[in-house]
């Protein structure tokens, strides 16, 4: 039987409707405005709450018991313990041995260590993920087994889809390094000490029901109280929720690849030369080998210079630190931490700031602090000829990677995509992208190793760098480039069956993942 | 017994950009290929044809074909499967992938030496993008940087680099064995158009003689009309002791290197940071190589994470006379060109040359003068020379003399 589908106003056929639930195709940037009210949880009252505070329960087990977990409910983790997360894969395990069956998993990230949930999706514990999917999970979900159709969101767009009500969070099972017996809980202190926990805001101010989760019971108040326990249902004390040297990395470090290291240095040099990056302007980058370069170089320019960034937005890392402590920096905003250098800087510097992306990032707010930065520096798995990106599927059309924040990103001033221009003979600049994720309109600059192009919507752009010695080419002359060394690459097959929706901020659906054809 | 199965190229988790091909000849069956590929969705079907281009090429009809590649590029996979055939049949033919029309330049005797990128021949993925680091030249290394088992599949890979790979403008070296594999490998650089060949370990002018000698014969074989340059090696107490004949050894000799690694294993002493041991042979060199009007080029720096100490490394080695430094991680070649370029009061001089004489050229006059000091036109070749370096290092603009107050343009005339 095949979905009805539609041709969105970026040109993608997408079907109108998803998981059994009607959704809207992308209207363009900005045009989709929900009415009505924001969606809210059910109320709860104080009385049926113990007076002495106390909401530890015995177990996991107990509190999912108690929160009633039944079939088709949806669950909702949070990703601040990154590949060392114990919980998450713990909750699926005991749903598997109750015989529950058809969960919703709603994490805000999916990392390597999440694999194993893949038997809980052979099993049917789980029906599908509304979430990021990488590695053997988007290979997975890419070869069709998964029994419902992945949704997946931009960290903005989960909050909208909590907010809008498209998504209501029936549990919300929410890791805690440090937490106090009410369920006052903070990312710092502990074992598993992951910084913030920004993440986590929308799932527990929303959830019908809120379990937090830790291995560092302390006295009542737990402060600074990140996770407020008068949202909180129950308590569970574990003897570990992470493995630390996999929550941060010990040290980030930046690129060794010499190739990536000109794309980093280009990309310095064309924010210097265009004059974006001057005194007093914001800046993101991510936490990448490349972007980590580029943070180094542009703290070199700025020291050179005197010019100082009025803050940057983590992903903090030590490099962004280093900025802050030597003074190229006045404040760091900080959604998640990658580094032991960043977990001591969040905890003693009181100009180094947690700042959830729930109020950075989020659709459905009275405005966003993405589109008042300066200097935005992103990546992406393909790029087409009208600058469109992808950051969910590689060329050979698997689901590789989650959107993270990068939809949300596009909204900067400046938005620079820094891409090597092919990875081991797979291209990046194609014709047209595999998964539309960003439409052109919002990429301004795609920086390579063998030239910069910038978008024609961008004529300021193109005029003040004009004589500046950076090599500047169009991307069709990119993609020509890449093409004459690599070869043109054959499309890859997919057959009907739509297997992943593709997520714009606004909550309408940019485009589609389809079923791979294999041989 | 004559070999049936050959293998050649490389795999494993770390290599990218190769690959690796088993093949078998079998006498019936036709061709078979079993091929894993990250890039088999994108390229599989044009992998394929290429193989059995080849195999048709050499005449093979039948043969069992296993292909593990890491997104290699099509002149890689001609190369692989060009040793792995060799390997089992006697044949003299080579299957050459074309020649890119921007590989055919020439370089000159007096241009700029300061970095050398090394580059290890049978590692193609470090080939790609090295022209992209601005080193004046590339060296496709066949000698240390290459396993002794596989010599002859790196001779094969050069070849196909030379052709297909464009290193925008570097100059185009090739770096051979010592001794009598040396001699041979130059029958498949040669006929590519390379630049310039480095001769490693070289003793006696003796053997730069026997170079030119099968370059020549080559070249008249082909009727190649290009110029190979020379770059001699001193690694021995006993190549520095003949360094002045070697540096005069042929015309084409332009530059001549010193390899400290060798040197020092030589005197049997160990190679320190500050180079005592090797003061002697470095100035000798240099010496030796500016009586002989030709570049003297020092030793490369082996830390490639200490650029401070490279750095350091550099400014000695200016102040000893020499011209340049080979580089082992395209890091080092940004480095290693601001250490040898020319400094501030250089530029400073050079445009002030420069100026007087266009200056003059305008007033149509024969004579130039700086101030009461008459300027030979060598010295002002020199000061543009200067001028293009300064331009082409980014350290002035090319429009340098637009932004020239006019008042000290007038104290100029």
């Amino acid at each position: 039987m095949a979905m009805k589908t539609v041709i969105n106003a970026a040109g993608r056929s997408v079907p109108l409707e998803i998981n059994g639930k009607p959704v809207v195709p992308f209207k363009g940037v900005g045009k989709h405005k929900p009415e009505g009210s924001k969606y809210s949880p059910p109320i709860p009252t104080c009385s049926d709450y113990p007076d002495d505070g106390n909401k530890v329960v015995s177990s996991l087990e107990e509190a999912l018991h108690k929160c009633g977990l039944r079939n088709g409910m949806t669950i909702s983790t949070h990703h601040h313990l990154r590949d060392g997360d114990l919980v998450s894969n713990k909750v699926f395990e005991l749903a598997s041995s109750l015989g529950v069956k058809d969960l919703v998993w709603f994490p805000s990230a999916s990392f390597p260590c999440n694999d194993s949930v893949i038997q809980y999706l052979e099993d049917g514990t789980i029906n599908r993920i509304e979430g990021s999917m990488n590695g053997p999970l988007g290979r997975y979900v890419s070869e069709g087994k998964m029994k419902g159709t992945a949704v997946l969101r931009s960290h903005g767009g989960r909050v909208q889809s909590i907010q809008d009500g498209e998504v209501r969070i029936d549990i919300a099972v929410l890791a805690a390094p440090t937490a106090d017996s009410f369920g006052n809980a903070k990312g710092t202190g502990g074992a598993s000490a992951c910084g913030v926990l920004g993440y986590a805001k929308a799932d527990y101010l929303y959830a019908t029901k809120v379990i937090v989760v830790t291995d560092n019971l302390v006295d009542l108040p737990c402060f600074p109280m990140e996770i407020e326990g008068n949202y909180v249902d129950y308590v569970v004390v574990v003897d570990k929720i992470g493995i630390p040297e996999k929550i941060v990395s010990g040290t980030t470090q930046i690129t060794k690849s010499p190739d990536r290291l000109l794309i980093a240095e280009l990309t310095a040099s064309f924010l210097e030369k265009s004059g974006i990056l001057k005194d007093r302007v914001t800046m993101q980058a991510g936490a990448g080998g490349t972007s980590l370069a580029i943070a180094v170089f542009v703290h070199e320019i700025l020291k050179n210079k005197g010019w100082k960034l009025k803050f940057g937005f983590g992903g903090s890392t030590k490099y962004m630190v280093k900025m802050l402590e030597e003074g190229q920096m006045d404040f760091i905003l900080d959604a998640q931490v990658f580094d032991l250098d960043s977990v001591k800087s969040i905890e003693n510097n009181p100009n180094h700031v947690p700042y959830s992306v729930f109020n950075a990032y989020n659709y459905h707010s009275k405005g966003n602090l993405t589109s008042m930065m300066d200097i935005m520096i992103l990546g992406a798995t393909e790029v087409d000829l009208n600058f469109n990106g992808n950051v969910v599927t590689h060329s050979d059309g698997y689901l590789l990677h989650g959107i993270g924040g990068w939809q949300n990103c596009l909204h900067a001033r400046n938005v620079i995509l820094s891409i090597p221009l092919f990875r081991d003979r797979i291209p990046v600049i194609v014709n047209e992208v595999t998964t539309l994720c960003g439409p052109g309109e919002l990429i301004d600059v795609i920086i390579t190793e063998r030239g910069i192009a910038i978008n024609p919507l961008r004529q300021d752009l193109i005029e003040s760098v004009k004589g500046s010695g950076l090599p500047l080419k169009t991307i069709r002359e990119l993609k020509d480039e890449a093409e004459k060394i690599c070869g043109i690459p054959q499309k890859p097959q997919f057959e009907e069956k739509i297997v992943a929706a593709i997520k714009w901020v606004d909550g309408t659906v940019i485009d589609v993942v389809r079923k791979i054809k294999t041989r | 017994m004559k070999k049936s199965i050959a293998i050649a190229g490389n795999s494993g988790p770390k290599v990218r950009s190769d690959c690796e091909i088993v093949l078998e000849l079998k006498t019936e069956g036709g061709i078979n290929i079993d091929l894993t590929s990250k890039v088999k969705v994108l390229y599989g079907e044009s992998i394929k044809d290429l193989v059995v281009e080849v195999l048709d090429f050499f005449g093979v009809k039948h043969a069992d074909i296993k292909i593990n590649d890491s997104g290699a590029l099509p002149f890689v996979i001609a190369a692989r499967m060009e040793s792995a055939v060799k390997q089992l049949i006697s044949t003299n033919l080579e299957y050459l992938p074309g020649f890119l029309k921007e590989n055919s330049y020439t370089t000159t005797r007096d241009r700029f030496r300061f970095s050398r990128l090394y580059l290890p021949g049978n590692t193609p993925g470090l080939m790609i993008n090295a022209g992209l680091h601005s080193a004046d030249g590339i060296i496709l290394d066949l000698e240390d940087s290459v396993a002794p088992e596989k010599k002859d599949e790196a001779r094969i890979l050069v070849r196909n680099a030379l052709r297909q790979i464009n290193f925008c403008g570097a100059e185009r070296m090739v770096r051979i064995n010592q001794g009598e594999r040396g001699l041979e490998d130059l029958h498949f650089v040669i006929p590519h158009n390379v630049n310039l060949v480095l001769l490693p370990k070289c003793e006696s002018a003796d053997y730069i003689k026997q170079v030119e000698e099968v370059i020549a014969a080559i070249k008249m074989k082909l009727n190649l009309k290009n110029k190979v340059f020379l770059m001699p090696i001193i690694e021995s107490a006993l190549g520095i002791e003949n360094s002045f004949e070697i540096a005069r050894g042929s015309e084409n000799v332009v530059a001549i290197a010193i390899g400290l690694e060798d040197y020092t294993a030589d005197l049997g002493v160990p190679r320190t940071m500050d180079g005592k041991e090797s003061f002697y042979a470095r100035t000798r060199l240099v010496v030796a190589a500016k009586a002989a009007c030709i570049q003297p080029i020092d030793s490369v720096f082996s830390d490639v994470a200490d650029m401070e100490a490279l750095k350091q490394n550099v400014l000695v080695s200016k102040s000893l006379g020499f011209e340049g430094m080979g580089c082992i991680h395209p890091r080092q070649v940004s480095v290693i060109k601001l250490g040898f370029a020319p400094d501030k009061t250089d530029i400073e001089k050079a445009k002030k040359i420069v100026l007087a004489f266009e200056t003059a050229k305008l007033k149509g006059l024969g004579v130039v003068a700086l101030g009461s000091k008459m300027i030979d036109p060598p010295v002002v070749a020199r000061a543009q020379k200067i001028i293009d370096l300064a331009i082409r290092l980014n350290l002035i603009s090319s429009g340098w003399m637009n932004e020239i107050p006019p008042i000290e343009l007038k104290t100029l005339k």
